[in-house]
């Protein structure tokens, strides 16, 4: 079995790789994983958003942080790379309410929150969400594969699944 | 103010906080099982988003977190989080069960429930009196799932005012069983300048 290298992205980060190894972030709770693929060219990108809007927040300056800014640098940098706008899919997971009390209020919504604002950044950039594993109650660790695109996800108690 | 304005001096106090707190939960705990639990010294870990995930042990150490909101004088939140091993062998003592599963029962979950709530509880009421700061605890929400997520809870409320984030860690260990957890206080960036003025430093 040949060895793959791969990319970690903690919280807050973002980072692009071509052609082969694995974009990986472990232990998504409520932040939002972000997939971007260009399979023509094979230029994979991944964002570990934390919140959903830099405009609500005066410390703003990591773009990697927020859902609206996350969005168009990881496209920037993809291009740099060669990938094409155009070609790009989006893959998402992560969102989920880790705790569940009983009163709604804005801490606890923030996995919701977060995965409506990706949407709505993608969509902005008109790129196409072709997989979804969002929300819900549980953590989840993801690995995006420069080679095939494949998003795998893996959360405790649960079956791996392939997006 | 921001996390990483805190000086020396300011840290000291935050640690002493943690000292008396964790002192008083620990002393509950040992009670609790009738046993000798020691406690490490508190650390204030002042770490950057990637960072946290992995204080406990890795991203996806599965871990049981139970977690309360404060609100009152100072806003935030306070964490019981030991990892899954270390909370099943807790509940056997407590209880006198074996069961080895991989899930917590009914039963199991609502006595972990009522440990972390005990704990929490005196960490609490130590840290009240100590400042003399009126803090009201939500009842406690327990999950059982990879540390990353359980954290990043935590981690998203130091997102929206800084890049940093601020625990107050400290450790128990239990040396019978080979029991180990942590307390976590986490007050929200307006809240350190309340704590530490109320026992008379400026900032």
């Amino acid at each position: 079995m040949k060895t793959v290298s791969k990319v970690k992205i903690g919280m807050a980060e973002l980072d692009i790789i071509k052609k082969e190894g694995i974009l990986t972030t472990l232990g998504l709770g409520s932040c939002v994983g972000i997939s971007l693929y260009d399979k023509i060219e094979k230029v994979a990108g991944m964002a570990h958003i934390m919140l959903p809007d830099s405009t609500k927040i005066s410390h703003n300056e990591n773009k990697a942080k927020f859902a609206d800014t996350a969005v168009p640098l990881l496209i920037l940098k993809m291009e740099k790379m060669g990938a094409r706008k155009s070609n790009m899919i989006a893959k998402l997971a992560g969102g989920a309410q880790m705790f569940s009390f009983a009163e709604k209020d804005d801490t606890m919504q923030v996995g919701k929150r977060n995965v409506i604002a990706s949407r709505k950044a993608l969509k902005k950039e008109g790129i196409r969400i072709v997989a979804e594993d969002v929300e819900k109650n549980y953590g989840r660790t993801i690995e995006l594969s420069a080679e095939t695109g494949k998003l795998l996800v893996k959360s405790i108690g649960k079956e791996i699944t392939e997006l | 103010m921001k996390v990483e304005s805190l000086n020396d001096t300011h840290i000291d106090i935050l640690r002493e906080i943690g000292n008396i707190g964790a002192g008083n939960a620990t002393t509950a705990l040992s009670k609790m099982l009738n046993k000798q639990v020691d406690m490490n010294v508190p650390e204030v870990k002042i770490m950057d988003f990637g960072e946290v995930a992995s204080t406990l042990g890795g991203e996806e150490t599965k871990v049981v977190g139970i977690l309360l909101k404060l609100s009152g004088d100072i806003d935030g939140m306070m964490m019981f989080v030991l990892e899954f091993n270390a909370a099943k062998k807790l509940i056997n003592i407590l209880t006198g069960d074996q069961g080895k599963t991989s899930d917590l029962n009914d039963l199991e979950h609502s006595a972990m429930q009522e440990i972390g709530n005990i704990l929490t509880g005196s960490y609490l009421t130590s840290l009240s009196s100590l400042t003399n700061l009126t803090i009201k605890p939500s009842v406690p929400n327990l999950t059982i799932d990879m540390a990353g997520a359980v954290l990043s809870v935590p981690a998203i409320e130091f997102g929206k005012v800084g890049d940093k984030v601020l625990f107050i860690e400290t450790g128990f260990k239990e040396a019978e069983n080979d029991v180990t957890g942590y307390y976590i206080l986490i007050p929200d960036v307006p809240s350190f300048k309340i704590l530490l003025e109320s026992l008379g430093v400026t900032i």
